[in-house]
């Protein structure tokens, strides 16, 4: 599993952080950070739904 | 597909949108639009033909798409509510402009309504929370919920946030009211005027004094660096404390009303601190306070085998898709237990509420503690005579009576 972000897309909602908290957070501007470590994924099963959660598309999870 | 196929000749187009009944359920004909399609067809008040978006799916894309404009200063914009008829140029920032002009703007906001930042200010609402609930106490029933807890919640927080003196709070909320609820465009203007002026005269004051605040921030890190004018800062901040006045009041008060009427599910609030956000999050599907947002399509878009020619009105129904049942199962039922995932009560896509966070956390820490510290608090009057606001505007009563 891959998860990427784009922080270009991202409006600083934070549903990211609020989903799935450990595995992303928010930098001083309020754009979407993944914490150092889970960029290969994590066994955290709330990582599944933030794609849905976030309005503007910019998590994605790559299963490979 | 044509435009007319959707529904069969000769039937009649209804007018959107219509008023409530119950204060916390959609008006009995919005329930039989909800059909095998994900839209249907309205006509607004000055007769033009608008497309109304019913599917949770379909919406959620929609909302996401950026063939949709937001762009309140087209001329071909689509109006909904009388008061905005005449428009004037009036071009809001955020809510009122697309991208790119959207994302300068509310790049620079996010931060103060980030995650982090709204933890940080939770001890100061439920101590804000703790004081109405004392004095609501000391006073006894009957209380009016709206004016004693529910508006001066979100009204202290947004002033607090911005900057902005609590203090001149009878007329800020009056003329905030006052725009919102107008029945004409020359009241809306009216009330403009007065707000905007008042604001123009806090900036100026603020950039010769200033003090600890959003707006502070935005003069000192925008203003007087050129990102923004003048004009610009004093539109942000009418923006926000209108949006802060006219949202989470309804929340708050609509919530409780509904918690009330369910009293089994104040139970499932009380019983586990970390089940409020969950409640929370089921009481701004069922209520959906924000009933619809306005777009205009800037190019042909398939919604459903349906085409939405460009320059259509859509006006997309959140409380319709809050109720889909293909998203959430009995929709018309409130479930305290239920995870109401994916509601649309903030919106989507790129204008998702910017206070959303804020908003959580004033109505997280607002029911709980009301409903723990007043056990038995109920409304003082039956449910039909619980004064509501009009089908155009947030949705909510205008005032509550309540007792214990």
């Amino acid at each position: 599993m891959r998860i990427t972000i784009d922080r270009d897309r991202c409006i600083g909602s934070g549903q990211c952080a609020m989903t799935a908290p450990g595995v992303f957070t928010q930098d001083d501007d309020a754009l979407v950070t993944l914490v150092p470590g889970y960029e290969e994924g994590t066994e955290d099963p709330r990582v599944h739904d933030v794609p849905m959660a976030c309005p503007v598309q910019a998590v994605e999870i790559h299963e490979d | 597909m044509t435009k007319t196929e959707i529904r069969r000749p000769g039937e009649p187009v209804p007018s959107f949108p219509q008023d409530r009944t119950c204060p916390y359920q959609p008006p009995k004909a919005y329930t039989e639009w909800r059909g095998d399609a994900p839209l249907t067809q309205v006509t607004l008040f000055d007769g033009r033909p608008a497309w109304l978006i019913t599917g949770h799916a379909e919406g959620r894309a929609l909302l996401a798409d950026p063939r949709l404009s937001s762009d309140w200063g087209h001329p071909a914009f689509p109006v909904v509510v009388r008061r905005t008829e005449d428009r004037a140029g009036l071009a809001f920032p955020l809510i009122g402009v697309d991208d790119p002009l959207h994302a300068r703007q509310r790049r620079m906001l996010i931060p103060s309504f980030g995650v982090k930042r709204m933890n940080a200010i939770r001890p100061r609402l439920q101590s804000l929370v703790d004081r109405l609930v004392d004095d609501m106490l000391a006073k006894g029933p009957v209380a009016d919920l709206v004016s004693a807890f529910a508006l001066p919640v979100p009204s202290m927080a947004i002033c607090e946030l911005l900057g902005v003196p609590y203090d001149d709070h009878d007329f800020f909320e009056e003329s905030s009211r006052n725009f919102v609820g107008a029945a004409t465009s020359a009241e809306a203007d009216a009330a403009f005027a007065e707000l905007y002026k008042y604001l123009h005269g806090l900036v100026v004051k603020k950039q010769a004094e200033p003090q600890d605040g959003l707006l502070d921030d935005l003069i000192a890190r925008q203003l007087e660096e050129g990102g923004l004018d003048h004009n610009e800062v004093v539109m942000i901040a009418f923006v926000l404390l209108v949006a802060g006045h006219e949202t989470t009041v309804n929340a708050i008060s609509l919530g409780a009303l509904a918690l009330m009427q369910h009293p089994e599910q104040i139970e499932v609030l009380l019983e586990d601190p970390g089940a409020v956000s969950r409640v929370v999050d089921e009481l701004l599907r069922f209520t959906s306070v924000s009933d619809y947002m306005v777009r205009m399509a800037k190019e042909d878009i398939e919604v459903g085998g349906t085409t939405i020619k460009a320059g259509d009105a859509v006006v997309v129904s959140i409380t319709l898709m809050n109720r889909d049942a293909k998203a959430y199962e009995d929709p018309d039922v409130f479930d305290a237990r239920r995870h109401a995932r994916h509601h649309v009560g903030f919106g989507h896509g790129i204008h998702q509420c910017l206070g959303q966070n804020l908003a959580r956390a004033e109505l997280e820490i607002a029911l709980s503690t009301l409903f723990t510290r007043i056990p038995g608090l109920r409304p003082a009057v039956p449910l039909d005579e619980v004064p509501i606001k009009a089908g155009h505007d947030a949705q909510g009563p205008v005032e509550l009576p309540v007792t214990w």
